[in-house]
């Protein structure tokens, strides 16, 4: 257990400017240069900040633009390998960085894990001894505490429901391998196996979308504002803003100054994104450049692309619908009260099945329209408000990640028509998964449901 | 006033499935060994049903034999009919289980132990240990004969103050009228060692000629050879047919109508009964809605009549277990032999055993099988074995053998029992294995030879065979690895047969993993230079097919080694680790678990309490360093 990598966000959340996501492990450093792009971390020296993006490497999208420090043992914290990841103090981004470095092979750490081994590893002195164990039952009471707080009684119910979905299943092929003359059961095919997987796995999905919704109401809709110059960015901005009641947050001491404006547009949080940046320079695109704003684009979970009803679609327009693809966005034509240069049926063309409105925000016209839009585009789904506070746990999506894993695993041995019982393995540990979040793992309740479910023995 | 009866290394205290295992292993380790019975003719007896193997309780069976045990061997020469169970399913569940001609059973056992050098067995009943300054001595018999040893096992199964149970009737007694163990009981619980109540069951035995098989379906053994044992190489040929029949709604009512005179509901039977082996009083009460219960009707041997009636155990009056049979089709006529009983015995609590099997309370005293909380013969001999093994060890001042859960359903089995004890018989279950794929009926030998080559159990003879068996595999897995087939017509022609296509080129080891493949077809395609013995084929077809689970597993098993390589001192005082939680302490000073792995599997133990533990005893590793 000592030679995993273990990885957790290291600041208090949502107090800086700057958050730092920390791991320790030998493979540390292994984890952080897959994901940067930036000089090669494995062959710089210890002890030394590196500026660069990090990047997804499942899609080669560039997420953050971060500074990494490498230290490798035993001159550090935990005297093992460490790497600390600074990056934008946002909870979006940092999280996303943490999820990150999950992916690419580091397990969540458990409360004062970091502090336990700095002590396991000599780096702690021994009269601190005493202090460490009281810290690692704080942080796991209080982790458990907030954990459970934040566990909406719905969610667990939901768990438990997919959980006993799952165990019947498992105990059912039990039963098939313990007591093979056993006549009551039919054998569990494959048939019945993929339909059970099926349904859990779309369930987790859906709470991992809810998860994804529960982060959006709490933190806002990222939402970008994107346009050739002169389409009327700031004027959606300022309408948006001044319609709304805007909440504005300065955030000093990051990279750079950036402004995020929150409205509230009829019951949907939104953050506009970078405001600062069109503001100042009316052109997002312009001033940062665009694989910056690729990124952006990647990270808002809507976009709201402007084009002008005063003249025709450009290539430059063209290029935003295709930056946007399978992103949520709604297209604006703006500045009807001009007279109209721009094919409307080719802009529809272009949008697909995404809404498209036309306004004249100089004379405050089709601000409804677009408002009701932007409700839409949110509540798409028959996902209301009050359920929306549910998963917010990093803990708790990383263990439905890989439940949902788990479950791939399981459902592409059906195809590949492995045995039952190998095929059953995953179940099991998806099982074990969910449980994990509910805090019960408990072996013994499959032995239980074997025998209250069938009839069974000599 | 005793007399000196002689000094051993080990005693062995019954002659059961556990003490026969226990017996032989002392033996085989160089241990001057004395195995004590009540009543020698009743060695390797089978008081229940007449059947050797299933699922999981196969796999040990083939471990017991793969680590030099005998149990194998001789239901190979006892068996009346074999089957290999689980076919159509993954090779990790596949699982032997033969119908054993019992009073054979007892006839070959006695004389595989007669005949095993080192043992000695001798008829008597024991009372007492002989307990010196805490530490187990030898025992005393009821004709006071003291015999001396460095360490006993005690494997008593059901009869430690046993009491059978027959509707209002019941009476002192072991299983089949033998007689009970009374004072050993009593004095080991003034020991001070606890002591549970537990119960178990058998159904009536009927006279095979008053059985009307026209009404009952044929259940024949399988006619391809089959062995437990990996030395066996004769095979019994002319098996006998098991039959079905089931219960209906008269059986049931009838059931229900006498369920007052039931010893388990009328309130005369305090011990909790296993789950797994229900009484058809259990069944019809607990699933209500089944119109009906399978029958077995297993026959007891060749040269008996007796036919035991498998699914129908029960504690009802002998008089309405008469009626219920009266009312099963083809046991209309029926003649009871035998009646079924319930019966009542005392068992020690196990989470007071190190994982060796020796007690904690007293240093040289090892129990193993049923008084251990398990239930089945296959668990008892699995236990024996280790037991047998670990007290020949400690008397000869040898290193003590404990099997992980990635080793051995045995292994599964002991960790289960001194880590979280059992509040009912226990039985082992495939779903109780972790590391079920690890863990196969087909690479016992691979898991285990090694281990009893090393302590003396495995022949020269056997151990070179088994070598060149593991040369053969890796070489023939290589060479698959390194031949590549190429997509020729009779290739093409050939893979069409079993419904595979082939659109170019591929390693002769990726084709065998798909699920169509077989290993008789890659033969076909790339003959080997000689022909390979079957058991090196299915290693190879078995380790290719699911090398990606496989790998997955040993990789758990991996993190599971690194926690249980983590060693708890002996020394460790609970009390002085500060911050483990109250319940957590109280179960860590009873278990005393041997490694931080052990202690995160005790129920009650949470994380954090691992974490502050694994904090401690590094610290006391400090502490030590530092004082150096």
């Amino acid at each position: 257990m000592q030679n995993d990598t273990i990885a957790a966000i290291s600041t208090p959340v949502g107090e800086g400017a700057i958050a730092i996501v920390r791991l320790s492990g030998a493979e540390a450093v292994a984890i952080a240069a897959k994901l940067f792009d930036g000089k090669k971390l494995t062959d710089v020296p210890s002890h030394t900040m590196h500026y660069g993006k990090l990047i997804d490497p499942a899609t080669g999208e560039v997420a953050e633009e971060v500074m990494v420090s490498v230290m490798k043992a035993p001159k550090t914290f935990t005297r093992e390998d460490v790497v600390e990841i600074n990056c934008h103090g946002g909870l979006v981004s940092v999280n996303r960085v943490l999820e990150l470095a999950l992916q690419e092979g580091a397990r969540l750490a458990e409360p004062g894990e970091f502090t336990k081994r700095a002590f396991l590893n000599g780096r702690i002195d021994l009269s601190q001894a005493e202090a460490v164990m009281d810290l690692i039952r704080a942080k796991t009471d209080r982790a458990m505490n907030v954990a459970l707080k934040q566990m909406d009684g719905r969610l667990s119910r939901l768990i438990q429901k997919l959980r006993q979905e799952l165990l019947e299943t498992v105990a059912h092929v039990e039963v098939n391998i313990d007591y093979p003359e056993y006549d009551d059961v039919e054998e569990m095919s494959h048939n019945m196996m993929i339909e059970k997987t099926q349904y859990v796995y779309e369930e987790i999905e859906k709470l991992l979308e809810m998860a994804k919704q529960g982060k959006i109401l709490r933190e806002g809709l990222a939402t970008a504002i994107i346009g050739r110059p002169n389409v009327g960015k700031s004027s959606l901005m300022n309408a948006l803003v001044h319609e709304n009641k805007a909440i504005v947050t300065e955030i000093a001491g990051t990279t750079r100054d950036v402004i995020e404006e929150y409205v509230n547009v009829r019951g949907v949080p939104l953050k506009l994104v970078d405001t600062a940046g069109i503001r100042e320079t009316e052109d997002i695109v312009e001033r940062i450049g665009v694989e910056r704003s690729r990124q952006v684009l990647k990270q808002s979970d809507l976009i709201l692309l402007v084009l002008n009803y005063g003249e025709a679609l450009s290539d430059e327009d063209r290029q935003l619908f295709e930056a946007v693809a399978g992103l949520d966005v709604i297209v604006i034509v703006n500045k009807t009260d001009l007279s109209q240069q721009i094919d409307l049926e080719e802009v529809r063309k272009l949008a697909g099945d995404r809404p498209v409105i036309t306004t004249a925000l100089i004379e405050e016209k089709g601000i409804d329209e677009l408002e009701l839009a932007i409700k839409d585009t949110f509540f798409a789904g028959e996902i209301d408000g009050g359920d929306l506070s549910y998963i917010s746990n990093v803990r708790h999506i990383q263990l439905l990640k890989q439940a949902l894993s788990s479950l791939r695993e399981a459902m592409n041995g059906i195809e590949m028509q492995m045995p039952m019982d190998i095929v059953q393995i995953d179940v099991t540990r998806t099982w074990e998964l969910l449980g994990e979040i509910i805090g019960d793992t408990v072996h013994e309740s499959l032995i239980d449901q074997l025998f209250s479910q069938f009839c069974l023995g000599k | 006033m005793t007399y000196d009866a002689g000094h051993y290394d080990v005693i062995v205290i019954g002659a059961g499935h556990a003490g026969c295992e226990a017996g032989v292993a002392a033996a085989k380790m160089g241990a001057n060994t004395l195995m004590l019975s009540m009543n020698l003719d009743m060695t390797g007896f089978m008081p229940c049903n007449p059947s050797v193997g299933g699922p999981a309780k196969g796999v040990v069976v083939r471990e017991i034999d793969a680590l030099g045990g005998v149990m194998g061997k001789v239901i190979d020469k006892t068996y009346i009919q074999m089957r290999m169970l689980n076919t159509g399913k993954g090779p990790a569940v596949r699982a032997l289980r033969a119908q054993a001609d019992k009073p054979l059973y007892i006839t070959e056992m006695k004389k595989t132990l007669e005949s095993q050098e080192n043992l000695t067995m001798r008829q008597g009943m024991v009372d007492r240990l002989i307990i010196e300054d805490g530490v187990c001595k030898g025992v005393i018999t009821e004709t006071k004969a003291a015999y001396y040893a460095k360490t006993v096992v005690i494997t008593t199964g059901t009869f430690m103050r046993g009491r059978v149970i027959i509707g209002d009737i019941s009476y002192e007694s072991g299983p089949n009228n033998q007689r009970a163990s009374v004072t050993l009981s009593e004095h080991l619980e003034e020991l001070g060692l606890e002591m549970v109540r537990f119960k178990t069951g058998t159904p009536p035995r009927v006279n095979s000629r008053s059985i009307d098989y026209s009404k009952t379906e044929i259940q024949p053994g399988d006619e391809e050879p089959l062995a437990f044992s990996y030395e066996t190489t004769e095979f019994i040929t002319d098996q006998i047919p098991c039959w079905l029949t089931y219960t209906n709604e008269f059986t049931h009512n009838i059931i229900n109508e006498n369920l007052g005179l039931s010893a388990m509901y009328s309130g005369m039977i305090k011990g909790t009964g296993p789950r797994y082996c229900p009484s058809i009083e259990d069944k019809v009460v607990r699933f209500n809605d089944k119109p009906r219960h399978q029958i077995f009707l297993e026959p007891e041997g060749r040269n008996t009549e007796e036919v035991y009636v498998q699914g129908l155990s029960t504690s009802l009056p002998e008089y309405v277990q008469k009626e219920m049979l009266q009312t099963i089709p083809g046991l209309e006529k029926a003649e009871i032999m035998r009646a079924g009983y319930a019966i009542e015995y005392d068992a020690m609590v196990p989470t007071q055993l190190w994982p060796t099997l020796e007690t904690k309370k007293i240093p040289g005293l090892f129990t193993a099988g049923q008084i251990n909380g398990t239930s089945g013969y296959e668990e008892a001999s699995g236990q024996g074995i280790m037991a047998g093994i670990n007290a020949a060890a400690k008397a000869l001042g040898k290193d003590p053998v404990i099997l992980d859960r990635s080793q051995a359903y045995i292994g599964v089995m002991i960790d289960d029992l001194v880590t979280k004890g059992t509040n009912e018989p226990y039985r082992l279950l495939t779903s109780r294995a972790e590391y079920r794929l690890l863990l196969r009926h087909d690479n016992a030998d691979m898991r285990l030879t090694e281990i009893g080559y090393e302590i003396g159990m495995i022949s020269e003879e056997r151990y070179a065979r088994f070598q060149e068996k593991k040369r053969l595999i890796q070489e023939e897995r290589k060479r698959l690895e390194g031949i590549i087939i190429k997509t020729e017509p009779h290739v093409l022609e050939m893979m069409d047969e079993v419904g595979s296509v082939m659109k170019e080129a591929q390693r002769a080891s990726d084709l065998l993993k798909r699920p169509e493949i077989k290993y008789s077809l890659i033969e076909k395609i790339v003959p080997a230079d000689k022909d390979l013995p079957a058991d090196v084929k299915e290693q190879v077809e078995i380790q290719t097919k699911y090398e990606g689970y496989i790998t997955k597993s040993m990789q758990q098993v991996e993190r599971m080694k690194r926690m249980e390589d983590k060693k708890i001192p002996d020394t460790i005082n609970y009390d002085d680790v500060s911050g483990i939680a109250t319940e957590a302490r109280e179960k860590l000073k009873k278990v005393r678990p041997l490694s931080v792995g052990q202690a995160s599997r005790i129920s009650g133990v949470n994380p954090a309490d691992v974490s502050i533990l694994l904090v401690y005893i590094e610290q006391g590793g400090h502490v030590k360093a530092a004082n150096q």
